[in-house]
């Protein structure tokens, strides 16, 4: 995990027998079954459009583009709402909360070293049209998970904030 | 729509060409491209000097290695072409668009032979490296990784760095809302294998059953290695003429009918309205919407398949089956066989016969309406046939119809 620590991810590791004996037994119990994603993050790179975006994380809020005129929330960031052609926008912070719309497993080492990992389409409950490309992190099954209710979970890599999602439920058991 | 018929059937597609095609052919996309596009304006019983219109897809330096062939003032220099009409680009209705406007150019008399070429060299540049995806292969020890703007910084992020796995998110939403099941969706490749061992130049022959597709790998559930077409190399070349030339070609002509090109959703891989079809259901609709034909009067189809998963999403699209029964529609395979009810992807498609990237497609219609199929020509009637090209939001048609000849 040399790799993850230098670049600043948090990952689950897959290795049970690395939990067995140096941990609760609680713990291992629910170690996840997946990797939370892929082994390197390829990044975005910031622009005056998309800062507020990648970097809304530091304080812990997920944001989007909201017209002023209409309240439609606009994404990906354009300087033009598309439902009423109004031009006062400005980032919006929303709940962080979402539903599953669909997801995969990848397996294919596109990125070497990499772990299956889910991939989400996360659909956000204030404007359910609007959808992130994600991963579904802390997730131990494929089962149920279409549909499911997740929230919004940052993931650091220097000034740029991922958002991730986990389900809800788990997020509760974990603070539990 | 105004009235008359459609501009397009102002087209016909007069000669064919084709190069190797192969794994590694280690040869250059210029090299092969002029194989095409010389047995192209041979078969259409013309000879350079008719050709004054020249268009290609995507064009040269367009995405990995290998990819994009070619661009057009590269072969036009290498044939010495005089051209009154030229075009290439990526934008626009998926590979077909490189015919389409080829079509639309004879329409308005900017040019009358127009030669469209569509070339791939992915089997000899991902030689070394495996497949990859849109985003690279990743480079995790230089400390210079690349960042990323447009669309891929909403996805490159979260490893959904492949179309394999935008592909397969429309697939896990079919798994969901239509129950499609593994079993099911292997047919489309079952099939493609099928037709490939007749076709001598395929890429993959060998026989292969529903067992050894449910054994292969994983790629993106619920997408398997059999799911993904074959990276190969090749050029595949048409003559598209004025239709007043059709009757004086050697062979006969594949007639435009009609030709799909809409997008009406949103042009996105993830936030299109409806993620279980996206823009092949607004590009079959434009395509019906210009021709009194019906799906029920086509006799063979062509269906894009650089993953198994888009050839059921065309199904539907284009009206063969009923929303989300297009699992049940190509299942056990006997409905899409050469002698089914619908005949598909009669070469083997881009899964077995390779990726040539949508005029493979293209060629084998137009090889099935003149019936030179030979061990797979199609039996019995072969009139109409469709294309179609594309995935996600990308996505264009073609109707085709035999001529007399």
């Amino acid at each position: 995990m040399a790799r993850d620590s230098r670049l600043g991810t948090t990952r689950t590791d897959h290795s049970l027998g690395r939990w067995i004996g140096s941990v609760p037994s609680i713990v291992a119990s629910i170690v996840a079954m997946f990797a939370n994603g892929p082994s390197i993050r390829l990044l975005p790179r910031l622009d005056d459009d998309n800062r507020f975006f990648w970097t809304g994380g530091k304080d812990g809020v997920l944001r989007f583009l909201k017209c002023g005129s209409c309240h439609q929330l606009v994404h990906p960031p354009v300087p033009v709402c598309p439902a009423c052609l109004g031009r006062d926008l400005a980032p919006e912070a929303v709940s962080g909360r979402g539903r599953v719309h669909t997801y995969t497993v990848n397996h294919q080492q596109w990125i070497p070293g990499s772990e299956p990992y889910v991939i989400g389409l996360v659909e956000i409950v204030e404007q359910p049209d609007v959808r992130l490309t994600t991963n579904l992190v802390d997730c131990e099954s494929e089962e149920g998970l279409i549909g499911s209710d997740v929230e919004v979970t940052f993931e650091q890599h220097d000034e740029v904030f991922l958002p991730l999602f986990r389900s809800v439920d788990s997020s509760k058991e974990n603070n539990s | 729509m105004s009235a008359g018929p459609p501009l397009e059937r102002q087209a016909a597609i007069t000669g064919i060409g084709q190069s190797d095609v192969g794994r590694r052919l280690g040869r250059t996309d210029i090299d092969l491209t002029i194989d095409a596009c010389l047995d192209a304006i041979a078969d259409a019983g013309l000879t350079r000097e008719d050709i004054d219109g020249l268009a290609t897809y995507p064009g040269a330096g367009t995405g990995m290695a290998g990819f994009s062939g070619p661009g057009t003032p590269e072969v036009q220099d290498a044939l010495r072409l005089k051209l009154n009409w030229h075009d290439g680009g990526a934008e626009g209705p998926a590979q077909m668009k490189a015919v389409i406007a080829a079509c639309f150019a004879i329409a308005v008399g900017a040019a009358r032979h127009v030669l469209v070429y569509r070339t791939v060299t992915e089997s000899t540049a991902q030689g070394e490296g495996g497949r990859q995806g849109i985003g690279g292969s990743g480079d995790g020890g230089s400390g210079s990784v690349p960042r990323f703007s447009g669309f891929l910084q909403w996805t490159l992020p979260f490893g959904a760095v492949s179309a394999a796995n935008w592909i397969a998110l429309v697939g896990q939403r079919r798994v969901h809302e239509f129950g499609l099941t593994r079993e099911q969706l292997a047919h489309v490749a079952l099939n493609g294998r099928r037709n490939a061992a007749l076709n001598p130049k395929a890429v993959y022959r060998q026989p292969m059953d529903l067992d050894d597709y449910l054994a292969a790998r994983m790629i993106s559930s619920p997408l398997c290695l059999f799911d993904c077409d074959a990276p190969c190399d090749g050029s595949t070349a048409l003559v598209v003429s004025h239709v007043d030339y059709a009757a004086d070609a050697p062979h006969p002509a594949c007639h435009v009918n009609a030709v799909g090109t809409a997008l009406r959703g949103r042009p996105s891989w993830d936030q299109f309205d409806d993620m279980t079809t996206m823009a092949a259901r607004d590009a079959s609709a434009s395509m019906w919407e210009r021709t009194d034909l019906v799906p029920s009067d086509v006799d063979i189809a062509q269906l894009y398949d650089g993953f198994s998963l888009l050839t059921l999403v065309w199904l539907e699209a284009l009206g063969f089956c009923g929303r989300g029964e297009s699992g049940a529609f190509v299942d056990g395979g006997s409905r899409i066989a050469l002698d089914g009810q619908l005949p598909l992807n009669t070469a083997g498609g881009q899964l077995s016969a390779g990726r040539l990237h949508g005029f493979g497609l293209l060629h084998e219609a137009c090889v099935q309406l003149r019936g030179d199929g030979g061990e797979r020509q199609v039996p019995g009637r072969h009139e109409v046939a469709v294309v179609a090209n594309g995935g996600g939001p990308i996505a264009g048609s073609l109707l085709l119809t035999r001529g007399s000849g």
